[in-house]
Parts: structure tokens; sequence; C-alpha cells
């Protein structure tokens, strides 16, 4: 089974090869017969009775840019009448009386969304095992069943495992770039208020960005022009003009200057990992690009200010969460504090719990100025060390996770061992800036290896460019998991 | 005067709640209209539902700004917002958006009338924030009622410094607070409605001492007369507890009006750590120069200025300035009533601090509500100052318009009221009265002139008051010379 791009699929719909409606149906087929457990939700009618009408639209003479395509979204946008569970039990039955702006556009563009999908609990993890619906496989696992990583592996795993073209998903930390690069896809994290936020379940609001996984940076190239752009009803999305993210892809790369932080190649890191980022390298010296060694000083604290930071900010968006509108109650109270306490402990899981302790713990008087003020000194350090380095270079390379996809259970016990698989990946989040991860070649034992790229604030086509140009020159994208190959 | 002034120093600060008249609330676009049903005017945003976020209103930082202005104060360029956290059913988002670090009005003034002249108030700051929605427990049974319509309404939080000291002036200021935020329309000072509401901070200290005594906070008290009392009630439960060797608690104590005493809500210990932070989602919002000069350049007459203008430009004393001053309402009652009559101002400033003010007070009414107009008013001492009617007929007049038995010229027809200026009529009954009264007419013969009052009275009464009593004062002289 060969990869099937969304450029191919809008080709395929635009020349009338296969309806919408076709397509569809084959792909609510896959889920259907699935055992990957990437989808929370799956909505056939409403996504069939979509798809009739794109093809409607088509023959009308439509020219959305997405008409017909099938995507899945991460189950942590809102969307109307669609029941909306951000991974928890506290939302297992709440069903969306609105629509996040993201699905919004693309929905306007003309993709049908086929389901809801898989993620860690409030987006916090990166193994997908903190979800209350349930481990996601990854594709890649093959004998040993694998993660996809996470928070966004239900995304990923759709995608590796073909059960959707594209979906989206959010990058808090690393929780679109990380599951890509354990599922051998492309994650795109746009800078820090491209996307609107509204509508889409917040965990950390300074870091959160949604993010499209793809095959392809074409591809996301095409999601990405449709899920971006100013939206007054958030506050924190940029101003600026929307722009054509495919408009630099085919720019050739000579005199690209990439710059290669020695803190991202230290300690931890897997030597095959190392060996397949110093490939792609080599892959993009023969594209004309010179490379030079350059150092994040600060991006050692990153790991340390990201848990003041994200779960601060988390302690006090989870805190609507208390059965009072909506949500799970808990059946059996005497009093408010009661139904607060039994609501809040029965509902959320244990990674949601800690990450409420800690960032309470952080925020609370006389410990403020030693976590959450400090925590926000680092992140300024850690901004200004981008900010150095992109008056050198171009685009900063990488390996997006220091290990490849591990097996299920393995890292559960001990959080930091979890949390250290973000380590490449923070920095980025808490510098706002765009960055992508692209599969860059295999394991010995048949694992995707992700290549981490990062470039200055909302410069994407720039990103874009050199991750398209890396597609044309390689094939690792084009790879397939061998699960698949067996279908 | 209390026992207390002698020995003790009472330390008075308020906190005052203004509701800001905004046309929507501070975060969305619902309406924040008072009296709607429950929760039917809820956005998404309002109920904290999963991915809102909130949008500041512009008007609402609009009117700040125009408060901060009017009390002379800094507004502070940069704005952050913070996150007050805590749980409570009827906060959706289980944090309340408000101003820490940063709010928007600084440091300001505001001066009050007392007994010893003015007194300068400090405002520490007044910042933006929301507020929270309404715990219902009438309707249900073991169960609470949420009703989240007023969850983000916009609010100004006006903090004075500890700067009153007894319970008169702390009423002083609160009325002066009251109807400034009403003069410059940033509130409707609605208090019942809870437009503006005052919470208490209450600390007494033997007199000479420089450092504050231990502090309470009185919440609940929604009207004037409760600000008064519960202070006052506050600073002899305080004083009783030190004079009697005890030390007060710092804690925050509801007023119970019914009972009238103050009673522990919570102590120091069981105070909410309120974790805030600023909130990551609205960015620092930075005042240009410009939008605030703007607002400045379209600010109304402050009180000051308006009682100033009164005096010089309608002449009128420092007092009757001042009580026609006090209310923007009022003040454009008596600018209309003086722009429509022909009467002399200080006629009407006494027709309108005398009968109508005693009236409305009796009747328990605001200036809005009276049930004689500005114009029926104006038409009112037009009669008296072409001499149709006399003071006391002016009066039954009065009291005939208050209970709406017609137009002024109606009520002096129907009532006969229309003054005898006609002095061949009044000369039959001068006349008349000098006949009956030959011992008082030889007294004012004899140099006794006080009696003639006696004699005017005796006019007037014959004429059932119509009599112009100038008229009957220069004839009874003339004839009894």
């Amino acid at each position: 089974m060969t990869i099937k791009t969304i450029k191919q699929h809008l080709a395929d719909l635009k020349h009338g090869q296969v309806s919408s409606v076709e397509l569809t149906s084959d792909y609510l087929a896959r889920i259907a017969s699935s055992e990957l457990n990437a989808f929370i939700s799956v909505n056939p009618e409403t996504a069939l009775a979509a798809a009739k009408h794109a093809d409607e639209e088509r023959a009308a003479g439509s020219d959305k840019p997405l008409l017909g395509l099938p995507i899945a979204h991460k189950d942590i946008f809102c969307i109307d009448g669609t029941r909306t569970t951000c991974g928890s039990k506290i939302l297992e039955n709440f069903t969306a009386p609105y629509t996040a702006t993201v699905v919004n556009r693309l929905s306007d563009a003309g993709t049908i969304s086929l389901g809801k999908t898989n993620m860690d609990e409030f987006a916090m993890g990166s193994s997908n095992e903190n979800s209350y619906f349930g481990d996601v496989l990854n594709p890649w696992g093959n004998e040993v069943s694998r993660v996809p990583g996470g928070s966004s592996g239900g995304s990923a795993a759709a995608v590796a495992g073909q059960l959707v073209p594209a979906s989206t998903g959010t990058d808090t930390g690393g929780s679109i770039r990380q599951p890509a690069a354990f599922c051998g896809l492309t994650g795109v994290k746009p800078s820090y208020g491209r996307c609107s936020r509204y509508g889409m379940i917040a965990f950390a609001s300074s870091l959160d960005q949604a993010a499209p996984v793809t095959h392809t940076a074409e591809d996301a190239a095409l999601l990405l022009n449709s899920m971006t752009g100013f939206d007054k009803r958030d506050s924190t999305s940029v101003e600026i003009e929307n722009e054509d993210f495919t408009r630099d892809l085919n720019t050739p790369l000579d005199g690209l200057k990439i710059g290669l932080p020695k803190e991202f190649f230290g300690e931890g890191l897997d030597d095959e990992i190392a060996q397949r980022v110093a490939d792609a390298i080599k892959v993009y010296e023969s594209l004309g690009a010179s490379v030079v060694d350059v150092s994040l000083p600060n991006a050692k604290l990153a790991l340390a200010a990201y848990y003041v930071i994200a779960p601060a900010e988390a302690s006090s968006n989870l805190a609507r969460f208390d059965g009072v509108r909506y949500g799970y109650r808990t059946e059996h109270y005497d009093d408010l504090g009661q139904m607060y306490a039994r609501t809040r402990s029965e509902g959320f899981g244990e990674e949601v719990k800690r990450r409420i302790m800690i960032g309470t713990y952080a925020l609370s008087s006389g410990y403020y100025d030693a976590y959450y003020a400090k925590a926000q000194k680092v992140r300024r350090l850690i901004s200004n060390d981008f900010d150095s380095l992109f008056q050198q270079v171009d685009v900063l390379i990488g390996p997006t996770t220091p290990t490849t996809a591990f097996t299920h259970g393995s890292r559960s016990d001990d959080p930091v061992a979890m949390y250290l698989n973000d380590i490449y990946t923070i920095p980025v989040n808490l510098a706002g800036l765009p960055a992508a991860s692209i599969q860059c070649g295999l394991s010995s034992n048949g694992l995707p290896i992700g290549l981490q790229l990062i470039t200055p604030y909302l410069q994407e086509s720039r990103l874009l460019k050199v991750a398209h140009q890396f597609q044309l020159e390689t094939d690792w994208h084009t790879l397939t998991a061998p699960s698949l190959e067996v279908a | 005067m209390f026992s207390w002034d002698k020995h003790w120093e009472v330390v008075i600060g308020l906190e005052v709640h203004a509701q800001l008249q905004t046309q929507s609330k501070i975060f969305s676009g619902s309406s924040i209209a008072y009296g709607a049903e429950p929760n039917t005017q809820t956005s998404a945003v309002d109920i904290a539902l999963p991915g809102v976020l909130p949008v500041m209103n512009h008007e609402a930082v609009r009117l700040a700004v125009r408060f901060g202005l009017a009390v002379d104060a800094h507004i502070n360029r940069t704005n952050v917002f913070a996150r007050k956290n805590y749980f409570y059913p009827d906060l959706p988002k289980g944090y309340q958006i408000s101003q820490m670090a940063l709010p928007i009005v600084g440091a300001g003034t505001l001066d009050i009338e007392t007994e010893d002249g003015t007194k300068q108030i400090g405002i520490t700051r007044a910042h933006l924030e929301e507020d929270a929605g309404k715990s219902l427990h009438e309707d249900f049974q073991n169960e609470t009622g949420i009703d989240l319509n007023r969850a983000g309404t916009p609010l100004l939080e006006i903090v004075s410094e500890p700067d009153m000291r007894s319970p008169s002036e702390a009423v002083a200021y609160l009325r002066k607070l009251h109807a400034l935020v009403r003069y410059i329309e940033i509130c409707d000072g609605n208090m019942q409605e809870g437009s503006f509401r005052c919470d208490a901070n209450v600390s007494v200290r033997p007199r000479g001492q420089q450092e504050l005594g231990t502090r309470t906070e009185l919440k609940n008290i929604n009207s004037f007369r409760f600000v008064e009392r519960a202070i006052e009630y506050e600073i002899e439960r305080q004083i009783d507890i030190l004079e009697d060797g005890g030390e007060i608690v710092q804690e925050t104590r509801l007023y119970d009006a019914d009972n009238h005493e103050t009673r522990s809500m919570r102590s120091k210990e069981e105070a909410h750590d309120y974790r805030y932070f600023p909130d990551p989602d609205l960015p620092p919002m930075v005042l240009e120069d410009s939008f605030i000069e703007e607002i400045r350049a379209r600010l109304p007459e402050l009180p000051e200025a308006k009682r100033s203008r009164f005096e010089t430009d309608y002449d009128l004393n420092a007092s009757d300035a001042e009580l026609l001053t006090s209310e923007r309402e009022t003040a454009d009652y008596f600018e209309r009533v003086a722009a429509a009559s022909d009467s002399d101002n200080k006629t009407i400033a006494n027709w309108m601090t005398g009968e109508l003010f005693a009236n409305l007070n009796k009747s328990e009414l605001s200036i809005e509500e009276s049930p004689i107009r500005s114009a029926q008013l104006a038409e009112l001492l037009d009669r008296l100052a072409d001499d149709t009617l006399s003071g006391k007929t002016a009066k039954q007049v009065f009291a005939a318009l208050w209970n709406q038995e017609g137009s002024v010229d109606e009520i002096i027809d129907s009532k006969g009221l229309k003054q005898i200026t006609d002095t061949g009529a009044i000369e039959t009954i001068v006349d008349e009265v000098i006949a009956n009264c030959p011992d008082q007419v030889q007294q004012f013969k004899d140099g006794n002139d006080k009696v003639i009052g006696f004699l005017v009275g005796q006019v007037m009464q014959k004429s059932q008051g119509k009599a112009n009593p100038q008229i009957a004062n220069q004839l009874l002289k003339e004839k009894m010379k």
C-alpha cells in the first residue's frame, strides 16, 4: 500500500476520478475495520451528507480549495452538535454547541470531517496512554505494541494507518511533532497566534497551537492555507494578511544557512537517530545549504520552565470542569465541596491531576516568584537565544525526539522519563516559533525517525520549503507501516 | 457624636464596585440589561464552555478611563489582566478576570464636605473586572439555582485610601462617588439592583497611635444608610473588644441589616489563595495617548465645576449651589426651570431645596421620578412672580400639582386661587378690618408698627388668602395715617 497525499486526492476529485462520497465511504470503511483505536467518535452520517453536498457543489462549479477532502479532527476541537471529549471522562458525554474557528475554516474550504481522533487527556501526554478512551496503536508497531506518541496520537496514527488522508492536532510542547516523528509523518506547528484557538479546548493557553499532520510538507501547506488567519474571537491570534504557504515550496535551497544546536545532540540522544539526522544534513548540503554548529545556551532550562508554565495555566484552564454546568458530575455528595472534589477526582485522570497539582502549587502565594515568575524569565531567555541564532542562520535542524516510538507501558510509571521525550520540541513552544517534524529514516528495528526544522517567527513558508525540498530529494515520507503492507 | 470620639480614632477605607454602563458584557457580546429571565443573557463565553476565549470590550475601557480622568488620576498606559482563581458555582470559569499589578486607573483624589470643611480622600486605584453570576437559594428545595446573566458584567472596582475617620465621612465619600459616576455616565448607580456596591474596611486605634489597628472587611452594605449603620456597629464592636483587653481578628464580616449586626463570614486563615497570574488569553492592553485625550475632551462638566458655575452664573450662595449640583439630575432640573421661568434664581433654588426636596424625601422619590416636572415648577413660579399667586396660594398649587390634579392654570382656576390685586376690592376688605379692629388700629397709631402684621393677616383671612399682601399692607398704612 502506498501513501496517497491530499494533493493527489484533490486532483482525483477535481478530475472526477472519484467522488467525495466514494472517497469518504472508503475511508469510513477503513476506520470501521481498524484496530488502532485512533478515533474517539466517528460520524458517518454527517460525513456522508457533507460529502454528498461537496459533490453537488463541485457539479455546480465550486472551486473551494479542499472541496470534498475527508479529514479528521483531534477531539480537542469543538464541533457543533458533536461529542467533544478532549480524551477525558469528565467530558465523556459533552456535546459541543458551537464550532471551533479552525474547524469552521477547514469546513468552509470544503473538507469533510469523518470524526474525532483519540488523544492524551486534555493534551497532556507524549504517548496517548493518558486517554480515557484507551491506548492508540502505532501502525509501525508491527509485532510489538508501540505508542503513536502524544498528545495528538490518534491524529497521527489515523494518518499513518491511512484511515484518513490528513488530520488536525495541537502542539503545546511537541504534541504534533513528536507523534509525527513516531508515526513517520509530517507535523507542522505554526507560530503561536497563526491559528485561532477559539473552540480548541485550552491546555496551556500561551503555548497551544493548532497544527496539521500529513504525509508531506506540501499537504501541510495546503491545510495551513485554510487553517490560519486572524480571528477577532481570539485576542492572541496574529493580525496579519493571509499568505499562500505553497508559494515558496519550489524555491531551491541554494545558500540556505542551517544551524545545528549542540544542545539537541547531547546525552540521551539515540545513536541511530543521531546518524539519520547527520544523513539528512548531508542531503541538505547536497542541495546547496551550508551548516554551522550553534548553541541555545538556555535550552537546558526549557523543560523545567515548561513544566511550571504549562501546568500553571492548565490548573486555571481546567477549573471550569467543576460538575456545575456541563460534563461529568459525581453521583454522591453531601455538599458543594464534596461535589467539586469527587467530580474532579473521578473525572480527571492521573496525569491531569498531577499537572493541576503542580500548577496550583507553582502559582500559590509565596511560591509564585520562585516558580512561575522565574519560569517566565527563562522563557524570555530562551526566546532571546533563538532570536540571536536567527541573526546567523535561516533554519535550525535537529532530531525531533531522543528516541523512536517506545512500547506501551514502558514509561508510564516514570513521569519524568515521559517528559524528557519532549526535550527538543518544548523550547520551540516557549519561543512561539514555527517548527516541523519530517521523517528522515528508519531505525534498525524499522521505526520512523523524525527530523525537526525550526524557523523564525511567522516564517512558515521558509519552514515548509525546507521540508518540501527534502521530500523532493528523498522518499522516507512515502514509506508505509509494515502492518499496512500485509493488508 | 459618639462616646468613642475621645479615646479612639476610626479608620475607614471603602471598596466600591460600580457596574459600567456598557451595552454588552466585558468579554462577550451578551446584553447586561437587568431583570431578564435567568440564563437568557448567557453566551458560550459567559458560561465558560470548553474552548471559549475572552475579548475585551473597548467601551468598558473607555468608561474606566473617563472615571480616572474625573478623579484626576494617573491612567496606566499598559494594562495587564489577571486571573483570580477560586471555585464557586456562580463563577463559571473557576476564575475571575480582573486586574492586579497594573490597574487601569492609578492614584487619584475625591473631595468631600465635612463638618470641618473640605477634605480630600485618596483613591488608591480603580481596576476593571468581570462580575460573577448569582446563586439563587429561595426557589429551590435543598438545591441552589445558578443565574449567569450577570456573569461577565463589566465592573470598575474603586479602592479608596483609608482616609475616612467617621461613618459620616464614609457616607459623604460614598455619596460623592455615587454622584460622580452618574455625572460622568459610567454607572447608573442603582444600589437596589447592585449596580453600585460597597465594602468597607474598618479599624480603630487609640488616638495618637501611628500604626493602623487590625481591620475587618464589611460586606453586603448596599445602601447609604446601611453603610453608616454597619460601620457604626462595627466600630462599637471593635472598641468593646479592645476595651475588654481582647484582640480584633482580621476577617470578612457580613452586615445583617435586619438584626443590625455584623457576622463573621471568613477569617484571614480561611481566606482564599487566589493564585493571581496574568491571563494568557488577553495580551497586555496598551492605551494610546490619543485615545485618552479623546476621552478627556468629551468629559462632561464635573460636580465641582458645575457648583462654582452655579454660584457665579446663577448668583446662588455656596450652600444652594452645593445642594443643587450634588446630583446631575437635580442640577439639570434647576437649569431647566431657570431657563423656562422668569422667576429669580434664588426663588427657584428655595422652592427646589425646600418644597420639592421635602416632598421627594417624604415619598422616597428621586428627582427624575418627581410628579412635578421642571416645566410645571417654572410655570408655578412665574405665577408667583407675576403676582397671580401669593406665597401661600403657590404652596396650595404645588400640593395640587404634586397630586397630579391638573396644570398650574387649571388648578388656580378650579380652586379660585387667583390673587386679588384689584385695589378697589382689597380696599373694601381693608375698610372692614379697620372697622372691626379698633384696638389694634389705635395701637398702630400709638406707634406700634408690629401690629400691622396682625391686620394684614385679617385681610388675608377675609380674602381667603387671595389678597395681595403688599397691597393690603400699603392700603392699611395709608388709611390709618
